[in-house]
């Protein structure tokens, strides 16, 4: 019972400092937070550093999108590069994860520190790909896939990217 | 006074009841975040005041709706009830030498009467609208205020010893000497904790317990008939305030400044102390509420009431 009253006087006089310390609320449509540069927020497509898009339509973050608001459809381009047809992520569902950003060969598909997307029809938060696309190249300025992937488009055949051995016709016997 | 001014200054204390409750939702708020490092209600108007105002006009345009299952007269009743007694109690209280509107000879007793009356408000409002919750919320509020009832009466009982009189006046003016907040110490905290049980606000608000039976008796409430419930808690956290005032830090009296400024000044205090209760104290059990109640608080006011009684009667022969 004693120690009850004394944990009860105890809890009251901790409160009551209370009164001189400083309010933790941030203001915030007056004061932003401080988001850190790999904070999980809007999802953006990237450009690798020549211009081109980086999506090459893997479906691989569609795959891994634990809530599928990931739906994209893959062509192929004249000179042999995948790229999606569309592109759409429903943002009313999304989570914001961050899974499709990691299961993304290209690193085409990233998060960026905007969380500002309120919006007065739920319609307007599916995006489309011209939404979703950047001019950029995002947290990684020198990855480009198609000059470091052994896939053959227009103007780079088989084993002239980037530390790729020339192809070995399995079938010689030739050394 | 004559019956003119006395009806005016009545008019006035109401007034002034259902002003300071409705600025006191919004203080409490505000002093609550300041306790819990935040900062409450702070948009509207200077330092967030007008919230009262927004709060009012939301309670007031809300649509006055009587569940079609609940027992129409007896739901209507009830938040009246709670209202209405609480002011009536304000009516014995002595805010100044001059200024009460009427001094009963039996004031306290007076106020134990109207104050047990607001269990009528919060059992109806329980039993009137047909809900479980509300149901168990008026019946734990019929038995947490039954037996917090007994001690309160009988914490009070030192105070009227030393005094010799029920006339809270009376009982002011025997505080020029010393405050009986020191002679009556363990009938200050009895009747604190009677006190805080008997308007039900945190930490002792089982009725409402909003975590276990979504608001209590008052589940089916909503618009006016809600906003009376709370003004009457409201209200009521007010009058006991001004009851510990004149009962146990001498009313009105103190130094330099007027009587009134005094007691208003005791009262915030104590109000401020109300809501730090609520910042710090946790809800405790239904049962652990009814054991403090009947195994402690009962046997402590019937040691000090025994003390103070030995004392009187050494003093006087």
């Amino acid at each position: 019972m004693w120690e009850a009253i004394r944990s009860q006087l105890v809890t009251m006089w901790t409160i009551l400092q209370h009164t001189f310390t400083r309010s933790e609320t941030v203001q915030y449509p007056e004061e932003k937070p401080y988001l850190a540069p790999r904070y999980r927020g809007r999802i953006v497509l990237t450009c690798d550093p020549d211009g081109e898009e980086r999506c090459v339509a893997c479906n691989l973050c569609a795959v891994a999108c634990p809530v599928d608001c990931i739906a994209l459809q893959q062509a192929t381009k004249e000179d042999g590069r995948w790229y999606p047809e569309f592109f759409r992520i429903n943002f009313s569902r999304c989570i914001m994860c961050g899974m499709c950003e990691e299961a993304c060969p290209t690193n085409a598909i990233q998060l960026t520190p905007d969380f500002e997307m309120c919006e007065y029809d739920r319609q307007s938060m599916v995006y489309e790909k011209e939404h979703l696309q950047i001019a950029g190249t995002g947290k990684y300025h020198d990855y480009n896939y198609y000059r470091v992937a052994g896939m053959a488009i227009a103007g780079k055949d088989k084993g002239e990217a980037k530390n790729e051995a020339p192809p070995i016709d399995v079938k010689s016997l030739m050394p | 006074m004559t019956e003119l001014s006395t009806t005016l200054f009545g008019l006035l204390i109401i007034g002034a009841a259902v002003g300071g409750a409705a600025v006191l939702t919004w203080f409490e708020r505000r002093l609550l975040g300041i306790w819990q490092d935040r900062y409450g209600p702070n948009r509207l108007g200077p330092f967030g005041i007008f919230q009262v105002l927004a709060d009012m006009l939301k309670l007031l345009t809300k649509d006055d709706w009587v569940p079609p299952f609940a027992d129409r007269f007896v739901f209507i009743l009830a938040p009246t009830v709670i209202v209405i007694v609480m002011m009536l109690g304000f009516a014995v209280i002595p805010f100044g030498p001059e200024l009460q509107v009427i001094d009963l000879n039996i004031g306290l007793l007076f106020f134990l009467g109207m104050s047990s009356l607001a269990v009528y408000s919060v059992l109806l409002g329980g039993l009137a609208s047909n809900n479980k919750y509300a149901l168990l919320g008026g019946l734990r509020s019929a038995a947490q205020m039954v037996s917090y009832e007994v001690f309160m009466g009988l914490s009070l009982m030192g105070v009227v010893m030393l005094a010799g009189s029920f006339s809270l006046r009376d009982i002011v003016l025997a505080q020029e000497g010393l405050w009986y907040c020191i002679p009556q110490f363990l009938g200050l905290v009895t009747f604190t904790i009677a006190g805080i049980a008997e308007s039900h606000r945190l930490p002792f608000d089982l009725p409402e317990a909003e975590h276990e039976l979504t608001a209590g008796f008052h589940t089916e409430y909503g618009g006016m008939k809600f906003a009376m419930f709370m003004l009457g808690e409201y209200v009521g956290l007010i009058l006991i305030c001004c009851m510990m005032t004149v009962l146990f830090f001498g009313g009105w009296m103190g130094p330099l400044l007027p009587p009134i400024v005094w007691f208003c000044i005791k009262v915030f205090v104590l109000i401020c102390f109300f809501v730090l209760l609520r910042a710090a104290i946790p809800r405790p059990r239904y049962d652990q509420l009814m054991g403090l109640g009947w195994k402690y608080m009962l046997p402590l006011t019937l040691i000090n009431l025994l003390f103070t009684g030995a004392f009187l009667l050494v003093m006087e022969s």
